[in-house]
């Protein structure tokens, strides 16, 4: 959902900021017949995508649903799972933004060693992710040890775990998107700053940046929402504890443990709510000026 | 442009075809199982599965799926072998989870033929929706310790060492057996204990210890002696108020009705009791 209309957004976006080019202009034709051979496969994956979310909503509790929504746990797992997903979010872009810059705008040896790296946390399953963490930041990890003996942090079983779990997840997710934007946008306009005489830094933030914004929302849009649903790294490396670390996925999979219902509502909750943030951002961000 | 249309056409015919495909064989394949016999080349030819024994035993065949709670894995693997050396022709497969959420795949409709639960409630949820066939027998049960790293560097020796600061305990949460079961001894004992984790499942709880993130967890004794070369057990006298009776039951919509009967009845017998006393799992 959010993919496509950020990714049209973009194309907007890139089209007013530069000359037009040959494939803009050309117009399509109105009134023009969708080929039944798109359109059946069309149909059946827009099926197979929705039905499930129906079936979610058909087997709903609706009436027991407002007692579901007084539970504090329920309220403390979401707001916990907002709060971390965009703490996540936050990470990401601080980080994430330049690591994409970097790939996208320098000819470092081993780039595309560096790139598979970066995407590396997208096809390994979240829990492995979880031990790796662990074995990381964790009490006898590489760097937790340290973390722990010289400044008593313990990051896993908290709510930083939490965040970094996320961050772990959907940061690549981030760079990606702004790695394409960043080679979608014409470096003409850095090159044409950099001989009015700016630094590259401040090309950076005075050119690059507003061009490549679309881009950059887009992909903080994705991070989130894979931040928000993310589970499997996030009770490995942060463990599960109500008002703590147990994000809405967490109290969801407890709750399909003893009882279904509250699961449907507490997913409904939680979609219902990342629908409502991503609607609202898609307005205030990605839409061209 | 002509053969563009052509081309495109094509191709999604092709890739509709696929799908189809896939969904009739995903479909074919919920019943089945894999056609394919297991394909260890150690195995006999299934010869005996088709040409009955002359000696009369009846023996079973086919895929047989028991749904078996996380603390069972090391001994269900290993008696799932002897059963099916026993029984050419039959292929055994394992699901191994949490009590309750294979209680809830079981009544969404999973294909399983056994289910062995390591809490007489967890079984009571699928005993109760018509889900087993005649009465669930108690065939172990297991008894709780406290999981400390090799060593026990923090020096547990009961319950009360938990609450001490500085001491991490990670325990299972209350919507599974071992946790249930914590919550029962500690409440037994009159200790009143903040966790930092509440795990999903038992070996959860057991790999916080070993990989020394949290100094000691409540598990099953038979947890400990699996891993005995990486954790230590540190046994506690309220954990004969909260012993897990384990309930085993062929399922009633079961695939292999008589697989199902026949692994229940092996799990029963002395052989395979001997394998779970000797995992640390006491004779009902």
């Amino acid at each position: 959902m959010s993919r496509r209309t950020t990714a049209g957004s973009g194309v907007r976006a890139a089209s007013g900021a530069e000359p037009p080019r040959a494939g803009t202009a050309h117009r399509r034709r109105r009134g023009r017949r969708v080929p039944v051979a798109l359109l059946l496969p069309a149909l059946l994956g827009l099926a197979f995508l929705t039905l499930p979310l129906v079936g979610l909503l058909v087997r709903a509790p609706w009436s027991a649903l407002p007692e579901q929504l007084t539970s504090t746990e329920v309220w403390d797992a979401l707001r916990l799972s907002l709060f971390c997903a965009t703490a996540a979010t936050g990470v990401s872009l601080v980080l994430g933004v330049p690591l994409a810059w970097v790939l996208a705008r320098t000819e470092l040896p081993g780039r595309r060693l560096v790139r598979a790296l970066v995407t590396l946390p997208l096809v390994l399953p979240p829990v492995v992710g979880g031990v790796a963490l662990l074995l990381v930041l964790g009490r006898r990890g590489i760097v937790g040890s340290w973390l722990d003996s010289a400044f008593g942090i313990t990051l896993p079983f908290t709510t930083t775990g939490v965040v970094i779990a996320e961050a772990f997840v959907a940061m690549p997710f981030l760079v990606i998107s702004v790695e394409g934007a960043l080679r979608a946008a014409d470096p003409r306009y850095e090159e044409a700053a950099a001989t009015l005489g700016a630094s590259r830094l401040t090309a950076f933030r005075r050119v690059t940046l507003p061009l490549i914004a679309p881009g950059i929302g887009a992909g903080a849009v994705l991070a989130w929402a894979r931040a928000l649903g993310e589970f499997g790294a996030t009770i490995t490396f942060a463990g599960n504890f109500p008002g703590r670390t147990q994000t809405m996925p967490l109290a969801v999979y407890l709750a399909m443990e003893s009882d279904p219902e509250a699961a449907i509502a507490l997913s409904l909750v939680l979609l219902v709510v990342s629908i409502a943030v991503l609607a609202g951002l898609r307005d205030r961000w990605l839409s061209t000026p | 442009m002509s053969i563009r249309a052509v081309r495109s056409r094509r191709l999604a015919v092709a890739a509709a075809a696929a799908l189809a495909l896939s969904l009739g064989v995903t479909a074919c394949g919920s019943d089945g199982g894999d056609k394919a016999s297991g394909g260890s080349s150690t195995a006999a030819p299934a010869a005996g599965a088709s040409a009955p024994a002359s000696t009369g035993a009846a023996k079973v065949s086919g895929p047989i799926t028991v749904f078996a709670a996380a603390s069972l894995k090391e001994t269900f693997t290993d008696l799932g072998k002897t059963f099916e050396a026993a029984n050419p022709g039959a292929k055994v497969t394992f699901n191994f989870g949490g009590s309750s959420s294979l209680a809830t795949s079981i009544n969404s409709g999973a294909p399983a033929d056994v289910f062995a639960a390591a809490s007489p409630a967890t079984m009571k949820t699928v005993t109760d929706a018509g889900g087993a066939t005649g009465e669930p027998k108690t065939f172990v049960r297991n008894t709780l310790t406290i999981a400390v790293p090799k060593g026990n560097p923090k020096h547990v020796a009961g319950l009360n060492d938990l609450t001490a600061p500085g001491v991490k305990v990670a325990l299972c949460a209350k919507e599974v057996p071992c946790g249930a079961a914590a919550l029962t001894a500690l409440k037994a004992a009159g200790v009143n204990l903040t966790p930092v984790t509440l795990e999903q499942d038992v070996k959860g709880a057991l790999t916080k210890v070993e990989l020394g993130e949290v100094d000691a967890s409540l598990v099953y004794r038979t947890d400990v002696k699996a891993d005995a070369a990486k954790i230590d057990g540190v046994d506690f006298p309220e954990a004969a108020k909260a012993v897990n009776d384990y309930p085993i039951a062929a399922l009633a919509k079961a695939p292999n009705k008589d697989g199902a009967a026949a692994f229940v009845a092996y799990i029963q017998s002395p052989e395979a009791q001997q394998v779970l006393t000797a995992a640390g799992f006491q004779a009902p």
